[in-house]
């Protein structure tokens, strides 16, 4: 059973088809790659899995905890149908804390009112303490600890970029969308994150998909690769079976 | 005139003749009014789109249009025409030096302390020429030939100071028309306001398209508060406050940054505002103003003319 | 995280013994009416700071029109205590809950608009509710409304005071307020990250318009006497130079910004003719060379950071 289908999906920006007639089925439990040469759709894809887009037509349906379709998708309730994402140009809450960004990944489990927030009822004090010791966790698992009081925007940008994963991981998904993870990493800082995403994937029983440039992290940890192009599906398969596409090999080096 | 009808059908039980004179009357008047509030909101709009400021002392440069022109007039005892033009040229020279001196320091602040900053400016132009020239209503000195031409053989009146006023406005505009579209200055202006980076990298002087925009503006404030002292008689140093406000207003509504948005907001607005004084609700014609304000943003978050431009993810 | 720990069980002691000795000084005439005066004032602008500070300092929605929520808690209150005869108690929470309602109303707005354009909306917003006092008859429009019981006294002001900055500082410090912040900071990823931007929008406003409205009521029954153009633009404009120059973000802030700015008002009301003018020009001082306010933003970090918070944060 699949856990997420998605069906004809497409979507035009005015006459722009971004997105056309996408169709794939993903299997729990897997890293899932998806490259393309840049403007292909990938980024636009990830918006139309999370809600900031809805399609022009088709759909997309999640089978997480529940079966949901993109008709009831809206960016805020993403988090509690277990999906989650980072962002291609890092969205982290700059002038806030590292420990106080991850935290928020909570928010959608937290479960006290406003007469608790205001008059620090127990139920405060019990929510708390409990986000807190989680998100330490998750800080040490990323080396982040004893950063955990600095502001976002002074961290290195590669440090930036596991904030942004722990972040996403507070909020408990069972999908996890990673856009550009490695992005202006170097290739010490790919090959610790290669590692660290098989491993939270085996940690946290995740699913996960991943838009990456870098080709020696997708073929490294991926077992499935789909390859867009000019908003279609060019072709899907394991890394070795793209790889060898003679379509994948033309959109990215041009020719006949 | 479309508006008119659709008035008049509404309001069948009144006397026909009477309220097409009213109508009429209300027309011109609401064309002057809007007039003075699409110059006034044009200098907003040219401000903003350049350096996405609320220039608060906008509405101030206006009411010292009005007191240079008060002062040519009645002590030098020049013409309206040369009042006019010196006015502005002294308004332009006043924005540019509240430009250099006031904003260019926080042009890279947030933008909350660049709109304290103008706010600051507003209060140090108002209670500063309240100092100078006290807080008494002054009374301008008949300039144009008090003259009326009644309308179509109405009782309705055209005091032909409002063509004065719809003459000169007409006429800065298309000048104003013409530097944006035909001229260096109004073509390096429109490069800034859409793309600052790209603009300065094209070589583009930053500093000086800024300071073209503010004189400009400043100049066309400077205009309106000449039309509003010859056409009303009498001027304060609190005279800018509201009609800076209804100017904002009027730049907002028909999309704050585009130009042909000012001159329609303006229009729509004093039309709006004129015609809710005839029919009895004067008391509330601000009201009404920031109510079609409000209205106006919630349809169209950007404005009449603006663009909605949603965030890239 | 405990409740009596030391911090808050010292912080408790210093209220209740700030209250004691100014109490104290009040009661025996050391401090005179026209210190107290100020006091009063003072105590109203630290509640007027630190509510709009949630709306626009914390969650980033720039307001224009904090002034208004203040003018339907004072009329409210006015209302409640000179003409039906309640109690002041009842007057403040009528105050409180007619703002807070308000605050609902200008929260909607906010779900579409963003920045100038929502600044603007709440300014217009402000204006509309002074033309409709301007013009109801009930609570003598223009000419204002008169004969209101003094009720604020030292007590009433000062625990409302340190129930508003409690309450606020204690819900930025909560989930809910971590939203809020988040929400200013970035929109998009607060909304990944399953905050509903909607309801904390409205709910910031509602709160921040909810504690203006006691600042209202405060204020009405202390000056036994209310008119419209009273809590006109400048009132707004006012209270936003206060949290902008203590600093956009920062509790703190608010409450040293509301002392200082008060203390220097005080002092330049000695040349009434150039009052404005000074002011003008301190306020242009500060905004050229302290942007980020007195505090910054320290109610996060105590190290200070160069360059500034930016409310507009836009990212490309």
């Amino acid at each position: 059973m699949s856990i997420i289908k998605v069906n004809n999906l497409s979507k035009s920006f005015g006459g722009v088809k971004a997105v056309s007639h996408i169709n794939m089925a993903i299997d729990g439990g897997e890293i899932i790659g998806i490259i393309g040469p840049n403007g292909a759709g990938k980024t636009t894809f990830f918006n139309l899995l999370t809600g900031i887009y809805s399609p022009t037509s088709g759909e997309v349906i999640y089978n997480l905890d529940k079966e949901v379709s993109s008709k009831s998708f809206k960016p805020h309730k993403m988090t509690g149908y277990g999906v989650a994402r980072t962002f291609q140009n890092i969205r982290l809450f700059k002038n806030m804390s590292i420990i106080d960004n991850v935290l928020l990944g909570y928010h959608n489990n937290m479960s006290y009112g406003l007469l608790s927030s205001l008059f620090r009822l127990p139920s405060f004090y019990k929510n708390e303490t409990k986000a807190y010791d989680e998100a330490l966790k998750l800080l040490e698992i990323f080396n982040l600890l004893d950063k955990k009081d600095e502001l976002a925007s002074n961290l290195p940008y590669g440090e930036q970029r596991k904030v942004e994963i722990a972040r996403a991981l507070a909020a408990k998904p069972k999908l996890l969308l990673l856009d550009e993870p490695a992005a202006g990493m170097n290739p010490n800082e790919t090959k610790e994150l290669t590692t660290l995403i098989n491993w939270i994937k085996d940690e946290f029983k995740l699913t996960i998909i991943l838009i990456e440039h870098d080709m020696s992290l997708v073929m490294g940890i991926c077992s499935k690769v789909f390859v867009f192009d000019y908003g279609t599906l060019i072709a899907s398969g394991t890394p070795n079976e793209v790889q060898n596409n003679e379509q994948v090999i033309k959109a990215y080096l041009g020719g006949e | 005139m479309h508006l008119g009808k659709l008035f008049l059908n509404a309001s069948l039980n009144f006397d026909w003749g009477d309220k097409m004179e009213q109508l009429i009357q209300q027309f011109v008047n609401g064309v002057s009014l809007g007039s003075i509030y699409a110059l006034i909101a044009l200098g907003y709009t040219m401000v903003y789109g350049i350096i996405k400021l609320i220039n608060f002392a906008h509405g101030d440069i206006y009411m010292i249009g009005a007191y240079i022109g008060f002062a040519l007039t009645t002590f030098l005892h020049v013409g309206f025409f040369p009042a006019l033009i010196i006015s502005m040229l002294l308004c332009a020279l006043l924005g540019v030096l509240i430009e250099k001196v006031a904003y260019k320091p926080v042009r890279n602040s947030t933008r909350i302390a660049a709109l304290i900053t103008a706010i600051s400016v507003s209060l140090f132009l108002e209670y500063g020429m309240m100092y100078f020239v006290k807080a008494e209503t002054r009374t301008f000195p008949e300039l144009l030939p008090n003259k009326q031409i009644s309308i179509l053989n109405t009782n309705a009146v055209l005091d032909i100071k409002n063509l004065y006023i719809i003459f000169v406005t007409i006429s800065l505009m298309l000048i104003l028309q013409y530097i944006i579209y035909k001229t260096k200055v109004g073509k390096s202006m429109r490069a800034v306001s859409l793309d600052r980076d790209a603009a300065q990298l094209m070589g583009i002087d930053m500093n000086k398209t800024i300071s073209y925009t503010f004189a400009i503006g400043s100049a066309l404030a400077g205009a309106a508060g000449v039309l509003v002292g010859t056409y009303y008689n009498s001027i304060n140093p609190l005279m800018g406050v509201v009609p800076g406000l209804k100017a904002f207003v009027a730049a907002v509504i028909g999309g704050i940054g585009i130009i042909p948005g000012a001159v329609l907001g303006g229009f729509f607005l004093g039309m709006t505002e004129t015609m809710v004084s005839a029919f009895g609700g004067s008391l509330y014609k601000d009201a009404v103003a920031f109510a079609v304000l409000i209205l106006v943003l919630l349809a169209k978050p950007n404005g009449l003319l603006g663009r909605n431009i949603k965030e890239k993810v | 995280m405990k409740l009596f720990n030391k911090k808050n069980i010292l912080s408790f002691l210093a209220v209740l013994i700030i209250y004691a000795i100014a109490g104290f000084f009040i009661n025996t005439g050391f401090i005179d009416s026209y210190i107290f005066l100020n006091i009063v004032l003072i105590g109203i602008n630290i509640i007027l700071a630190v509510s709009l500070n949630l709306i626009t300092g914390f969650t980033g929605q720039f307001s224009l029109g904090h002034a208004a929520f203040m003018s339907i808690g004072a009329y409210t209150a006015g209302i409640l205590t000179a003409k039906l005869d309640q109690p002041f108690w009842i007057g403040i929470a009528g105050a409180a809950l007619f703002a807070s309602f308000a605050g609902i109303i200008i929260g909607i707005p906010t779900l579409r608009l963003k920045g100038d354009y929502l600044a603007i909306a709440t300014l217009g917003f402000a204006e509309i509710v002074k033309i409709i006092g301007l013009n109801t008859e009930y609570i003598g429009g223009a000419t204002g409304l008169n004969d209101i019981p003094r009720y604020t006294t030292w007590t009433w002001l000062y625990f409302c005071v340190v129930a508003t900055v409690l309450f606020i500082s204690n819900f930025v410090k909560s989930y809910k307020g971590r939203a809020c912040i988040a929400i200013g900071e970035d929109e998009i990823a607060a909304e990944a990250m399953g905050v509903n931007t909607t309801y904390y929008k409205v709910l910031a406003f509602t709160l921040g318009a909810f504690f203006a409205g006691i600042a209202g009521a405060l204020y009405a029954n202390y000056f036994y006497f209310l008119k419209p153009d009273s809590f006109g633009f400048m009132k707004s404009i006012d209270i936003l130079v206060i949290v902008v120059f203590g600093g956009m973000g920062s509790i703190k802030g608010s409450i040293a910004g509301a002392i200082l700015l008060s203390v220097i008002s005080l002092f330049l009301q000695g040349i009434p003719e150039l009052r404005m003018v000074v002011y003008s020009l301190i306020l242009f001082l500060i905004m050229v060379y302290r942007p980020q306010g007195i505090m910054g933003k320290s109610d996060f970090k105590f190290f200070k950071k160069r360059g500034v918070v930016n409310v507009y944060h836009q990212s490309k």
